[in-house]
């Protein structure tokens, strides 16, 4: 028998981490678990072409916590910002592209001029609904029928959260709620590009188009997110999203501690219905007094821990959580500064969205209904290297985009479409930045299945499950299973494939933490 | 050619006739016809017939045939007491291909059963057999049932409903095959004291020294016999398990050999009064199983049943481990105890009572016999905690239906061992074979 651990924690993705240095902080000793090589699993930043290098899978920053930040003392462990409360361009091949930025719309044609006013006071009344899914998100998911005095305490304040809205807006909270957004976007809006802009927020990393019910939800969830962030709104970190991970593990570090990458967990070590502990892929076994994996649900409880210790219920419907991804990365390695039409150049830096109209978005979710890639792709593209000169060599940029709708199980062979897919995403982007194919020096598309297998996400999905209602707080990642615990004593999760989900949120493996260290056996 | 063999030949004709009088629609046979014609189809008739099925006719003079599983079995041949006393003072011959049967096999086929069912497997020999349970995720009963341990790696599941889904379900993550083999597989059961002497004078030699749970292999007729020493009468006797072409041979030859000892079919009521007697339980008449219950709290754990014994709570984690820990650490809500009555009128569907109010109700009696061999009237009643480990008698209210007329008689009840008859020679090795 090697060394003992207080915890094991597998996977050093930026939950993983996070909630390490929340166990370390409370004096646990921990053990931080990596088969990569790299810190921050799908928080990190590669190199993709020699001298080029960039976030590889989230590249905004748009819900992690002030209180985060401060608590784990990010910023004393390195973590800077390139720019931070980011403008959003939504472009048009027709127009000007409009500028969304703090409750504003610029360059809005004269006939949506109306759009102005109803966007002011539709992201505020958004802001005060995101408020009840915030203080749902902030709290450990309670029991369906509450078990303790703190969780009965706990729904109450969402209630009452929900009851001081005041009538209108509770009846409009829970008129909206489970609806979908191209019917609330149609309700509100005229403008074509300003109601694709706010439908790719309200699907992006979901399973969804904009006509699916849920996507409002989903949209909340995203302006919870974004109370999280407070002033910094959306943001990209300097050095990538790795640097954020590394800010952690340091943090963590600072704490106590002690992490291994290139450390593939084989399977949990159970002992009379106890976990004990972890095999490693060589053979070697460590022990802890408690194992937390911030691999997502499928992999852990399947991969992991496996079905013979569990119930065929449980196994069964674990087996039916939804996680397969539907977004795709694009990376352009640019040896010049694209020029996108109308677009100052100052605006490079900020986010730019290709989402111009709802149907647009809704067609491009279609076909991946039946394994099927999208004609014309909905992209949310970053240049960090605007920004943060530290990613590409001098002069040289980087293009990071987000492109969805890519099912994770294609018809034809991944290998075969690839490449014409990029060229397909190539000509989109040449009709918004004419010439941008020419300046291009390598590309790299990571679809679902790529993700899957470089950054261990079962199905492809970086949010480690579909965000949906059936998904959602207190049945996150399934009933019987959504308070971090599973049913086999000493082993929790602490992934995004838990309450609240997904994104670089971090608040997964915080309040897994608490969970654990609730538990007197910790 | 077996009869067998000539029935589905004769079907291949007569389905070549139907073809080529199709082709001429005037002449086409009227449905109703079709339907009443000994050669119809398999999907005109809603139950299908056992390999036994063209022998065990002759012996039927009742015509009760009831369906059991998707065949057509008897409930009586002759006289339900002659039966019954066939299975206690001589032999009986029971049809039991209909109870279903799975074919577990594969490296983890010992794993996945262990997972599956409440007992350790791992401890199960091969050519043993092995009575348990298994639950759901709850410890919840879904059925009961044997398993039979053919080698290392093959296992015969037998249950009383079918469970395929469950069973595939369940096998995430083992490396086993799962196949239903109810239909190639024709099964008896001889039970009774003269059983083994006939299995003998059949040509199983060195059957009487199978004990109880053995597997032993026999070939006799020029048939592969496999015959365990189980059952569901609590007397001595055995189950024969054979290939579905040999059915016909096979209950010929038994018959032939015994006739002088006493051998007679029998139906499931005989059976059925032996296995109360016996202290055996039934899915839905003693418990209902949780796969089909709708109301809160009627399903049933193994603790309720009284199968303590059948739970290896120390063997590794299995379906519905968890909450049978916790229950067996608290105890169980009720519990399913035998009764013993006062008079001798059987308390069929009656309600148990510590006092002679309604409000003194605390359970339901589920099966209820005259017991002729032990000259009791005996039951099995599922009692609330905590009265069903109590010493002080029960009443049991028995409603007696006179001409039309109820006549409602309490009775006296206190609880005894379940198990009201166990004659020696059921666990004797070697069994008495003369």
């Amino acid at each position: 028998m090697s060394q003992h651990y207080q915890s094991i924690i597998i996977g050093a993705g930026h939950n993983g981490l996070v909630c390490a240095a929340y166990l370390a902080r409370a004096g646990n000793s921990v053990l931080v678990l990596d088969a990569n090589g790299w810190l921050g699993g799908a928080a990190s930043t590669q190199s993709f072409y020699p001298g080029f290098r960039l976030s590889r899978v989230a590249h905004l920053l748009h819900a992690l916590p002030q209180n985060l930040i401060s608590e784990l003392q990010l910023h004393q462990h390195g973590l800077q910002f390139a720019s931070s409360n980011m403008a959003t361009y939504a472009l048009s091949t027709q127009r000007l592209p409009l500028r969304l930025h703090n409750g504003h719309i610029e360059n809005l044609p004269d006939e949506y001029a109306q759009d102005q006013v109803r966007y002011h006071a539709f992201v505020k009344q958004m802001n005060r609904f995101a408020a009840v899914i915030q203080s749902l998100n902030s709290k450990m998911p309670s029991r369906v029928i509450p078990a303790t005095w703190r969780e009965r305490l706990d729904l109450l304040r969402v209630g009452l959260k929900l009851r001081l809205l005041g009538r209108r807006d509770m009846r409009e909270f829970l008129r909206i709620a489970g609806m979908n957004v191209y019917d609330l976007l149609e309700e509100r809006f005229q403008s074509p590009e300003l109601k694709g802009a706010l439908a790719l927020d309200a699907t992006l990393g979901a399973e969804h188009g904009p006509r699916s019910p849920g996507t409002v939800l989903n949209y909340l969830h995203r302006w919870a997110g974004l109370r999280n962030a407070g002033s910094n709104g959306i943001a990209q970190v300097s050095g990538g999203m790795g640097a954020l991970s590394e800010a952690v593990a340091l943090s963590a570090k600072h704490a106590g501690t002690e992490i291994r990458l290139n450390t593939a967990v084989k399977r949990i070590l159970v002992e009379s219905d106890r976990a004990v502990g972890v095999e490693l892929e060589n053979g070697e076994q460590i022990y802890a007094n408690q194992v937390v994996s911030n691999a997502d649900p499928k992999t852990s409880y399947l991969n992991l821990l496996g079905p013979r210790h569990l119930d065929t219920e449980f196994v069964r419907r674990i087996k039916h959580y939804r996680c397969k991804g539907l977004t795709a990365k694009l990376h352009l390695a640019l040896n010049s500064l694209p020029t996108f039409s109308q677009l100052p150049v100052a605006a490079l830096s900020q986010r730019l969205i290709i989402a111009p109209s709802l149907d647009y978005v809704e067609q491009a979710f279609n076909p991946s209904k039946y394994g099927e890639l999208p004609p014309e792709p909905v992209l949310e593209i970053t240049l960090p290297s605007v920004a943060d000169s530290s990613l590409a060599p001098c002069g040289q940029h980087v293009l990071s985009a987000i492109v969805q709708y890519v099912p994770y199980e294609l018809r034809e062979a991944p290998a075969e479409i690839k490449k014409q897919f990029v060229g397909q995403l190539l000509a989109l982007l040449e009709r918004y930045a004419p010439g941008i194919s020419a300046q291009v020096i390598h590309a790299e598309l990571l679809l679902p299945a790529d993700l899957e297998q470089q950054f261990h996400l079962h199905g492809g999905h970086w949010h480690h499950g579909a965000l949906t209602f059936d998904q959602f707080f207190f049945t996150r990642p399934i009933p019987g299973a959504a308070q971090y615990q599973s049913p086999v004593a000493g082993f929790y999760l602490c992934g995004a494939g838990n309450h609240p989900g997904g994104g670089v949120m971090g608040i997964a493996g915080q309040l897994a933490a608490r969970r654990i260290l609730a538990n007197p056996l910790a | 050619m077996t009869l067998l063999n000539r029935l589905s030949e004769s079907n291949r004709l007569s389905e070549s006739n139907r073809l080529s009088e199709s082709n001429r629609p005037s002449e086409r046979q009227p449905i109703v016809e079709t339907f009443i014609s000994a050669e119809r189809p398999h999907y005109r008739r809603p139950l299908i017939q056992t390999p036994f099925f063209p022998r065990s006719q002759d012996f039927v003079e009742t015509d009760a045939y009831i369906p059991w599983s998707g065949y057509s079995t008897l409930d009586v041949f002759s006289s339900v007491e002659q039966e019954y006393f066939a299975i206690r003072n001589s032999a009986s011959l029971f049809d039991l291909t209909p109870m279903v049967k799975y074919r577990i096999a594969g490296p983890d086929a010992q794993d996945y059963l262990n997972r599956l069912v409440t007992r350790d497997i791992s401890k199960l020999k091969t050519n043993r057999v092995a009575y348990t349970v298994w639950c759901n995720d709850a410890g919840h009963v879904i059925d009961d049932g044997t398993v039979f341990r053919l080698s290392e790696t093959e296992f015969r599941l037998c249950t009383a409903e079918r469970q395929l889904d469950w069973l595939l379900e369940s096998a995430h993550g083992f490396a086993v095959e799962i196949a239903e083999v109810t239909a190639d597989i024709a099964a008896l059961a001889l039970q009774g004291p003269t059983s083994c002497a006939i299995l003998t004078a059949l040509g199983c030699h060195g059957v009487e020294l199978l004990k109880p749970f053995e597997i032993g292999h026999f070939v006799v007729e020029n048939t592969r016999l496999m015959v365990s020493r189980t059952g569901f009468t609590g007397d001595l006797g055995y189950e024969l398990w054979l290939p579905p072409e040999s059915a016909v041979t096979m209950w010929d030859a038994l018959m032939r050999v015994g006739k002088l000892r006493g051998l007679r079919p029998i139906g499931y009521r005989a059976l059925d009064m032996a296995r109360i007697e016996a202290g055996f339980i039934l899915p839905n008449v003693d418990f209902v199983s949780c796969a089909h219950t709708i109301r809160l709290q009627r399903e049933t754990t193994p603790y309720e049943l009284g199968l303590d014994w059948a739970v290896a709570l120390d063997k590794g984690h299995f379906n519905g481990r968890r909450p049978l820990l916790l229950e067996k650490q608290n105890g169980p809500r009720r519990r399913l105890v035998g009764l013993e009555l006062e008079g001798n009128k059987a308390a069929h569907g009656s309600l148990v009572y510590t006092g002679k109010n309604d409000h003194d109700h605390v359970g339901e009696i589920t099966s209820a016999l005259w017991s002729p061999t032990c000259k009791r009237n005996i039951a099995y009643a599922m009692i609330a905690a905590p009265h069903f480990s109590s010493k002080s008698p029960f009443w049991v209210d028995i409603y007696l239906h006179r001409e039309l007329h109820w006549e409602r008689r309490m009775v006296q009840a206190k609880i005894v061992d379940r198990v009201f008859y166990l004659p020696e020679r059921r666990k004797q090795t070697p069994a008495p074979s003369r």
